[in-house]
């Protein structure tokens, strides 16, 4: 639950694409790019079983388009990489005798790494490709600060409704009435589970706040939602839990103001996104986040709440660059909806308890299904 | 890479060939000398063995033994059957039944075709995707998990079969289902566990190094997320079977050695006759399994300490062979036919009526022959106190209800080590035909 995720003051895509920014663009849909430099000849590649002969080994910034010919016995690839072996392009399964075309996008000038790999397997027969000058580069510069001024105010806005909800709650602890606060407890808490990649990042707020029990075991008190959520269904209300509710909403709204000074970027936003949904299947699908009042179902919507809304956030962005993804992103989150709902009872939903093994099995297949697609959103939007 | 591993011809029968000359020369280098120390190569072997290393820094055309035993070397993916079946059998084994849980026909279909690529690489010693370890760069998830870059192939095949549940109204599959393609029936003794049972989809990934099964499995389970899960899994660590007469014959976990009388890649006839789906067999809906294969898997349960504490004649009543040499008892050598008739010393059958060679041999079931290509087990402990430990069958054969099933009825009934092992798993899957390069797994079957 309180693993650090996300540093969202550290964008540390940028800093690496900073000095060579490239898209590659095959033949597959769904990598277009908005660059519009001009564009280069075609640079032929002719691959054989043990060389890779470039018509040219230098291009100008822009649209650089490979045609690579395999006149060799063995199924060949060619690649053309960035620092790290970071692929910029490839073509695969290019069988003997076939010639197939790549397309990518050269934005600064560097060097590059081609490479014709026989067989598959191995590095490759690898050259240094040189790119000069610099193209024009086109913007999507509005779209993501739109992007990311709507995920600021969804975030300050359960922000809002996190300090607004806790504040109710701890008021009905305070007064002992141990039924009401049982009845808040659940709802208090959504905000924070959609917000929980932000939020999250203040050092010990997030323990204090939300840690489990086994917080004691790292020389902390235990404190804040879940020691009440065990003096509220398991020990009864102690002479402390006055305090102790006292102190969570201190701490709540500490930290509601300091997640509205967050600045994301769209990379942080789209991991934050991701990290919610393996705060579910680490938490809420085993029942281990709330052993006393099981009403992990909350939760679990919570987190999946803020995925969407993030993810919403950064739509026109992942729908310009990747349809495909985007498509498969709104099937996926809607089939888990679907079936989460499912689970209500009323305005209620069911306690984990009363969950069969079918049915988080059903869950958990989905979510497997809904996160590897938002784990390809990342890499969608890291150049934002 | 079909390309790069031409497939005999002449050898039409024998699809899983290793390909020689494949470009693989850095992966298949690496750990060649470890992997020389495994069992089951027979002497016969190093020669060949030596061989097809010497293809591998050296590309040559195509390499003429269809059974030379590179344990690192890759095997052919495509051929006119699907490898993983008369391929020699492998050391280790990760198995895997699947649920197919999206609705949409179209993602199952998408999804074969993934998966047939991701394995079309995976079997010459490829990452799943193109540059899948590192490629994607630092905010992207990598394509591949890693844990075989740098391992040879390692002779990984990955072969795939339809169960019948698959042919439901689902997918509007009903009316391809193969006649042969039936739920097994119960058998006598039978304690089966749904969780360790049936499956719409099955993977069998084999290899000669664990780590290169398990991670085929766990790529391809992970491009399955939304259109698969996983019902079961199951891992061999020794096989059990040779399907090559160039393999020794391994033993079981009882000790004796297990499948001496078994189908052999060197057997084209035999093959032909007991493994292979023909034309003839499917007219209808099911004339995609022309060429393709049935396989029935069932996780026995092996009573190991039980066993262990039997004297060693009763051990070689039981089998029906001697534990040292495996000849049939009366008999001298490994090979030698069983000599049903013959008498021992006091009068009663040599080898005993309940013995498990003479209920399974083909001369006790009307000719029936099936393909084993089966692996020890052990799964942790029973939590009384005991090993998990036992042998999950597998066997190949062109009809279970006319070769499984009668001999399994046959041995449910009488055989001996039925107080010393149970079934409790099992599953029968129709697997396809092999592939060429641009196709897909099932791609008759969807057509």
């Amino acid at each position: 639950m309180s693993r650090p995720v996300l540093r969202l003051a550290a964008p540390l895509a940028l800093s690496l694409t900073a000095a060579l920014a490239l898209a590659g663009c095959t033949d597959k849909a769904g990598t277009g790019s908005t660059s519009t430099g001009a564009a280069s000849g075609t640079i032929t590649v002719k691959a054989t079983d043990t060389t890779c002969e470039l018509s040219s080994t230098t291009a100008k910034a822009g649209t650089i388009t490979f045609e690579v010919t395999n006149t060799g016995t063995k199924v060949n690839e060619f690649y053309v990489y960035g620092e790290g072996d970071r692929i910029v392009g490839e073509v695969e399964n290019i069988t003997p005798g076939l010639s197939r075309e790549l397309k990518i996008e050269a934005t600064e000038p560097g060097t590059l790494t081609t490479a014709c790999k026989p067989g598959m397997v191995g590095d490759g027969i690898r050259a240094p490709f040189t790119v000069t000058g610099t193209a024009a580069k086109g913007s999507t510069d509005a779209t993501v600060a739109k992007a990311i001024a709507d995920y600021k105010t969804f975030v300050a806005h359960e922000a809002d409704e996190f300090v607004e909800e806790t504040a109710a709650f701890v008021a009905a602890v305070k007064a002992g009435d141990v039924a009401k606060a049982k009845a808040l407890y659940a709802e208090a808490r959504h905000p924070w589970e959609a917000i929980e990649p932000v939020a999250e990042s203040f050092g010990d707020l997030d323990p204090k706040i939300d840690g489990r029990e086994d917080v004691i075991a790292e020389g902390m008190a235990f404190t804040g939602y879940h020691r009440l959520e065990k003096d509220l269904w398991k020990d009864g209300l102690q002479k402390d839990s006055s305090a102790v509710a006292d102190q969570l909403l201190a701490d709540v709204k500490q930290i509601a103001e300091k997640s509205k000074t967050v600045e994301p970027t769209a990379l942080s936003i789209a991991n934050g996104a991701k990290a919610l949904l393996d705060e579910v299947a680490t938490g809420k699908i085993t029942g281990e986040e709330e052993r006393y009042s099981h009403t992990d179902l909350w939760d679990f919507d919570g987190n999946l709440e803020g995925s969407q809304q993030a993810l919403a956030a950064l739509r026109p962005v992942v729908t310009a660059r990747n349809p495909e993804l985007q498509k498969a992103l709104d099937a996926r989150f809607a089939e888990l909806k679907t079936l989460l709902e499912s689970h209500r009872t009323g305005e209620d939903y069911k306690s984990y308890t009363a969950l069969t093994q079918a049915d988080i099995k059903a869950l958990s297949v989905s979510l497997d299904a809904l996160a590897e697609q938002v784990a390809k959103v990342p890499g969608v939007v890291e150049t934002a | 890479m079909t390309e790069s591993s031409p497939l005999p011809s002449d050898t039409p029968d024998v699809e899983a060939g290793p390909a020689a000359g494949g470009g693989l020369s850095r992966r298949r280098l690496l750990g060649v000398s470890g992997s020389a120390a495994l069992a089951g190569v027979v002497a016969g072997a190093a020669g060949t063995y030596a061989a097809g290393r010497a293809s591998a820094s050296e590309p040559s055309p195509a390499s003429a033994g269809s059974t030379t035993l590179g344990l690192d070397a890759p095997i052919a993916f495509h051929g006119p059957h699907q490898a993983g079946i008369v391929t020699p059998a492998q050391d280790r084994l990760h198995f895997v039944a699947l649920d197919v849980v999206t609705k949409d026909r179209a993602e199952l279909v998408e999804l074969l075709k993934t998966w047939t690529r991701a394995a079309e690489r995976m079997t010459a010693g490829a990452e799943a995707a193109p540059g899948g370890l590192v490629g994607g760069g630092p905010n992207r998830v990598p394509e591949d998990t890693g844990e075989a870059y740098g391992l040879p192939a390692s002779g990984l095949t990955i072969t795939i079969g339809f169960g019948p549940s698959l042919f439901d109204e689902r997918f509007g599959l009903a009316d391809r289902r193969p006649a042969a393609l039936e739920e097994l029936p119960e058998f006598a003794g039978d304690q089966l566990d749904p969780r360790r049972s049936g499956g719409d989809l099955c993977i069998q990934a084999c290899a000669n190094d664990p780590q290169v099964a398990v991670h085929a499995v766990r790529n391809l389970v992970r491009l399955g997320f939304g259109v698969v899960s996983v019902r079961w899994s199951q891992l061999g660590f020794g096989r059990t079977s040779s399907t090559s007469t160039a393999q020794a014959t391994p033993r079981n976990m009882f000790g004796f050695k297990d499948g001496t009388n078994n189908l052999k890649a060197e057997d084209p006839a035999g093959l032909t006759e007991h493994v292979w789906v023909a034309p003839a067999d499917e007219t209808g809906g099911g004339a995609w399994m022309a060429g393709g294969s049935y396989l029935v898997a069932r996780r026995i349960r092996m009573h190991i300490e039980v066993w262990d504490r039997t004297n060693l004649q009763e051990q070689e009543d039981v089998i029906g062979r001697d534990k040292k040499e495996g000849a049939p008892l009366g008999a001298a050598r490994e090979f030698d036919e069983p000599d049903f008739a013959r008498k021992g010393p006091d009068g009663s059958p040599a080898i005993p009526l309940n013995a498990h060679v003479r209920l399974a041999h083909a001369s006790q079931l009307g000719g029936i022959r099936i393909l084993r290509r089966g692996y020890n087990f052990t799964d942790g402990t029973d939590g009384v106190g005991h090993l998990d430990a036992g042998l999950f069958f597998i066997a190949f054969m062109r009809n279970p209800g006319t070769q499984f099933v009668p001999m399994q009825r046959a041995l449910a009934k009488a055989d001996g080590l039925n107080e010393y092992i149970e079934h409790n798993g099992s599953a029968v899957f129709a697997c396809p035909p092999g592939t060429q390069p641009g196709e897909w797994w099932g791609q008759a079957l969807f057509a």
